[in-house]
């Protein structure tokens, strides 16, 4: 087997990667959305809302995690479908086992 | 092929990267599993402890503080082995094994707390799911932890230079997938109670 000129030692394409300064911005607005999340927990006046407010909240802290701290915002958008349509389907099965129990139930509550 | 060879696929792209975004993959099949696990159980125990009785919110906020600010570590430790700079990569290879160690302090403490106030792994639905999830998610920060301390070891021993940053990208990407199922199970089992 030869070598190709791209396999010489163990390439890495840090160039597409964020600066410092992104992924301090990135700490700081998840350790924000925490502190949220927590307060939100704790104010009485959100609880008939508290569950799509902690989700959503939740979901953005993945995203951001996944998209600069994982890179897949800038990485090739391979390992974006490779991760994500595992996700999706172990996100759906889910959902799918939570109606199949009766935790959720459609046109109801739970 | 050089044994310290990059595996490129016809994609161009490196094949350990896409080997190791494949396992990530698979192990969001296994956290999907644990987490759905434990909400069809939710609120279906007889008896012993339940969640209102038992969580510990704050002490968990700071643990999953911890957890997030052990990802800012990684990363800045994956910026300095890029740059070439042996001083600093070592010092947040180190940080963020550090704050791992935290965090599973943390969860040991919950967890021998626990135990103390009645909850173990057989005496109710919520302590079996509760367990399992935390206790697989636990493991996973532990794995992490020890592949962090091989990195810095490695460091040590001068064999972990630019040349090596994929190396501690992919250990990386291991450990901020822990930190984004954590991110869903302080959700899922801490808050939405």
């Amino acid at each position: 087997m030869t070598d190709t000129p791209m396999a010489e030692h163990d390439t890495h394409d840090e160039s597409s990667h964020p600066g410092v300064g992104t992924y301090l911005t990135v700490a700081g607005v998840l350790t924000i959305i925490t502190l949220v999340e927590v307060g939100v927990f704790y104010v009485p006046a959100f609880a008939g809302v508290l569950a799509p407010i902690l989700l959503s909240l939740s979901g953005i802290k993945f995203a951001l995690v996944v998209m600069f701290y994982m890179h897949l915002k800038t990485d090739h958008r391979l390992f974006t479908a490779i991760f994500t349509i595992p996700l999706m389907i172990a996100v759906g099965v889910g959902i799918a086992l939570l109606f199949l129990f009766g935790v959720i139930a459609i046109g109801g509550g739970s | 092929m050089s044994h310290a060879a990059a595996h490129y696929t016809s994609t161009g792209l490196d094949s350990r990267k896409i080997a190791f975004w494949t396992f990530i993959g698979s192990e969001c099949l296994l956290f999907g599993a644990l987490i759905s696990t434990y909400l069809v159980y939710q609120g279906r125990s007889l008896s012993g402890p339940t969640t209102h009785e038992i969580l510990n919110i704050p002490l968990t906020s700071v643990s999953t503080f911890v957890l997030l600010m052990s990802s800012l570590a990684m990363v800045l430790a994956l910026a300095a082995v890029t740059r070439g700079d042996t001083l600093w990569s070592r010092v947040w290879i180190l940080s963020t094994a550090g704050l791992g160690l935290v965090f599973l302090s943390f969860q040991v403490y919950e967890f021998t707390t626990f135990v103390h106030e009645g909850l173990t792994l057989q005496v109710n639905l919520f302590g079996s799911t509760f367990f399992v999830l935390t206790g697989t998610h636990g493991a996973h920060v532990a794995v992490g932890v020890l592949w962090l301390l091989t990195l810095f070891v490695m460091s040590l021993r001068g064999k972990l230079g630019p040349e090596k940053a994929l190396t501690v990208e992919i250990a990386g990407l291991y450990w901020h997938f822990v930190d984004v199922v954590w991110i869903v199970i302080f959700t899922v089992v801490y808050l939405l109670q």
